[in-house]
């Protein structure tokens, strides 16, 4: 009952959407004035409808309805309720189901609350909007459905991956789903300002909260998933440039250069077509990234479908959305006027750099993930690593952190770096960079093993730190704006996750050892001891549970728990790290096999500073937070004054 | 004039654009040439043992290795954690070394892909990637996989 009301309700919503489309189409004729009024309501009834179908399929999995053919496939009676709802988004059918639930809410918070634009060009968003959902509800209805039921119920279902059985999972893929969709938004801005001709400060005060917003759940989904790769794998590794890792960093580096440019044309009314641009690409990006995730030409535990059919049905989208939004661009492009002017030297212009290295860095990172692709064609089977992914972006990657250091102290439209500004601006970047390069002259002096790329890192991430923070320099801080506040911030997090990854990469400390029960080993400053082996059993796996003792150069010891763990349904294994952190760094533990003589395999890692590139990664993400709320605040207060306004001249009106 | 505006000179309204246009344009075919140049030389070429034996790669260069763990051929060292074994595809044989925690799915007879690089005539692998469980399987082993299969199938009629 519930999945066919979920399936109705799913086809209701697709309905809504292609009248949301045909009535936005329509209300933009010179003579379509009525229709415009039915588009907002259409969007908001489609979004409540899409939450009511997604709802049934969350119920669906928790009540585990053995009769549903994708609950029996990916659920289990005897998992835990976290991961049934988790197991919801765990599989193709559900993912599809979120992402086309996430686009249409999103559509409808639009509709709700956007009142600044002008009203033409909203609709265009909205019909724009309906145009990329109709694509997703059509692969949901027509080659993926979520609610399709047995013939005859199964007695039990087949449960889910272990590898995906983590409290990680549960929030990544959502949190990365908004970011992709949130883009989706923003796309569908560009596309309404291209229709209506309308490139201006007012479609970019309307689009960069979106930005924002997609822009810092990406952050926290890399971020998240960064460190669910690194303690669950296993494999010591925080950043794999796997093809589904790069597919989820692409969008970011778009996201990221297009949140610059979006500013820029709401403060200076320049960068107008690159904005345009940047916000068709960022979408684009997050299309692609679903393409190569869910289409099954990669295979990881990402790839869901392997159905070439559904492939090739992305591939479709991919093509209309994307080229349908190319040629609208090329038509139009002629007619958005040139922005404002700037000089060499200036904010904009420093800005304008560092998207183009974002976008060289993009371009290196999507090369490198086709190329395997692209060659298989040819029957040459390759695959592309860090070898080429690290030093090659590392090329666009370092001039851009030097120029990030400097533009935020730099005027808008002309600046110069004599007189006064030389004591506010030349000198204490000077104290920055002397410090970077005094930290390079250190670690080459100090350090000869470390290669040049890390020592780079940990130089440029001295001297950035400390400049991010030059921007608040002669602020009274209690009255410096938020968005302020925030750039500060994510510059800042930027530096400390710079310097972990760079430290990570510099000094680790790697042991391997078979150890007999009472052992012990040096890693590092740290001395392991192997207390014991234990068996345990979780509610659907059991464990062998190793006990290792650590001290920290002779400091009182801890006890940690790294396991190996063997899941029956569906029948797979875990190794599960253990982690000790201390403010200097990240001790990792993991357990391997019995060898023949009884003797215990295991890996550990002594990494300092590591945890510094989540630090980093989550303070990006607050930095973002606090600009969408200095957006936000500003907006209301807007809002209450006007409100007061009102209230006034109705008093004096009385 | 003055000084200010010589300094930092205010880019031409028709010519702003245009200046835009081709930075991006040579950033992003600067990127597209270094990526080609780069990955000519660090992507790394996937071998199967005869491919290996008939032709071998260049020393030290990282490469992948696919294939077959002989039966009977894993050997631990007396550490404890390096292990010697051979990867066969029923015509040729290369013999690998690897030291760490070997997948769950390693075993005698398994298939196999090892990311590593020729130390002479020995093959040291600094990751193994097994099966991870039904569904998972390294996309080099698929072919080989089923064309394995099908030869077995082939056999037994």
């Amino acid at each position: 009952m519930i999945a066919e009301l979920g399936l109705a309700v799913l086809w209701m919503a697709a309905a809504l959407a292609a009248l949301q489309l045909v009535a936005g189409a329509l209300a933009l004729r010179p003579d379509g004035g009525q229709l415009g009024g039915l588009v907002r309501p259409v969007a908001v009834m489609q979004g409540v409808l899409v939450l009511i179908a997604f709802v049934a399929l969350v119920w669906l999995f928790v009540t585990t309805d053995l009769s549903v053919k994708l609950v029996v496939e990916n659920s289990h009676s005897a998992k835990p309720l976290i991961f049934k709802i988790a197991g919801t988004w765990g599989n193709h059918e559900g993912s599809m189901l979120l992402w086309v639930t996430i686009m249409a809410v999103a559509g409808a918070f639009v509709a709700v609350i956007e009142r600044r634009l002008d009203e033409r060009t909203l609709i265009a968003t909205l019909g724009g909007q309906a145009f990329i959902s109709l694509g997703f509800y059509a692969f949901l209805l027509f080659a993926s459905n979520p609610f399709a039921r047995l013939p005859q119920p199964a007695e039990e279902g087949q449960g889910l991956n272990p590898l995906l059985q983590d409290i990680g999972l549960a929030f990544h893929p959502p949190t990365l789903y908004v970011g992709y969709v949130g883009l989706s938004i923003a796309f569908s801005f560009a596309i309404g300002a291209l229709i209506t001709r309308n490139v201006g400060p007012a479609f970019a005060r309307a689009m960069r909260p979106w930005v924002l917003g997609a822009w810092i759940f990406l952050t926290l989904g890399i971020t998240a998933g960064s460190y669910w790769a690194y303690y669950t794998l296993g494999w010591g590794g925080w950043w794999f440039w796997d093809p589904v890792e790069n597919a989820s960093l692409m969008p970011w580096l778009a996201a990221t250069a297009l949140l610059h440019s979006v500013s820029v044309l709401q403060s200076r009314d320049a960068l107008r077509a690159w904005t345009v641009m940047l916000g068709v690409l960022a979408f684009s990006m997050s299309m692609v990234g679903t393409f190569l995730v869910r289409s099954g030409i990669l295979t990881s535990v990402h790839a869901f479908a392997v159905d070439p059919q559904r492939g090739a049905f992305i591939l479709a989208l991919l093509a209309i959305d994307i080229g349908g939004a190319l040629a609208l661009f090329t038509l139009r492009v002629s007619t958005v006027t040139e922005g404002a002017r700037f000089s060499l030297l200036s904010r904009e212009a420093s800005l304008v750099f560092n998207n183009v290295m974002l976008c060289g860095i993009l371009g290196i990172v999507l090369i490198g993930t086709l190329y395997p692709l692209m060659t298989e064609a040819y029957g040459v089977k390759v695959s592309v690593g860090p070898p080429y992914f690290n030093p090659v972006s590392a090329i666009f990657a370092f001039p851009m952190l030097v120029v990030m250091a400097i533009g935020p102290l730099l005027r808008w439209r002309r600046d110069r770096l004599t007189g006064d500004r030389a004591a506010r601006v030349t000198w204490p970047l000077a104290v920055c960079a002397a410090l970077a390069l005094a930290v390079f002259a250190g670690v080459e002096a100090l350090a000869h093993h470390i290669t040049l790329l890390p020592a780079l890192g940990l130089a440029l991430a001295s001297g950035l730190f400390p400049a991010s923070f030059l921007p608040l320099v002669g602020r009274n801080l209690r009255r410096t704006p938020l968005p302020v506040w925030g750039m500060v911030v994510a510059h800042a997090g930027i530096a400390v996750s710079l310097f972990g990854m760079a430290s990570e990469s510099a000094f680790s400390v790697e042991r391997l050892a078979a150890l007999t029960i009472g052992e012990s080993r040096d890693v590092g400053p740290w001395q392991v001891r192997l207390d014991g082996m234990m068996p345990v059993a979780g509610p659907n796996w059991t464990a062998l549970q190793a006990s290792v003792s650590t001290r920290y150069a002779g400091a009182a010891p801890t006890v940690l728990h790294p396991m190996a763990e063997t899941f029956t349904n569906p029948p797979g294994t875990r190794n599960e790290s253990a982690l000790q952190t201390r403010w200097n760094g990240q001790l990792y533990v993991v357990l391997g096999e019995q060898a023949q003589d009884g003797r215990w395999q295991m890996r550990f890692w002594w990494k300092p500073f590591v945890p510094l590139i989540w630090a980093g990664g989550a303070m990006v993400g607050l930095g973002g937070l606090l600009a969408l709320l200095g957006r936000v605040l500003s907006d209301l207060r807007r809002l209450i004054a006007r409100d007061k306004i009102a209230y006034r001249r109705t008093r004096q009106g009385r | 004039m003055n000084s200010e505006t010589v300094r930092s000179p205010m880019i031409k309204p028709k010519h702003q654009r245009l200046v835009l246009v081709m930075l991006a344009l040579t950033a992003l075919v600067g990127a597209g040439l270094l990526a080609a140049w780069a990955l000519s030389r660090q992507a790394s070429y996937f071998y199967i043992p005869s491919e290996i034996a008939a032709h071998a790669p260049e020393q030290g260069r990282a490469i992948r290795l696919g294939g077959m763990v002989q039966k009977g051929s894993i050997k631990t060292m007396p550490d404890g954690i390096t292990i010697h074994f051979t990867v066969t595809d029923g015509k040729a044989q290369v013999p690998v070394r690897f030291s760490g925690i070997t997948p769950d799915l390693f075993v005698e007879g398994s298939g196999v892909v090892a990311e590593g690089r020729m130390e002479g005539a020995t093959f040291v692998a600094d990751n193994l990637l097994a099966k991870h469980d039904e569904k998972y399987v390294p996309r080099e082993m698929k072919d080989m996989v089923s064309a394995r299969s099908k030869q077995g199938m082939a056999q037994t009629k």
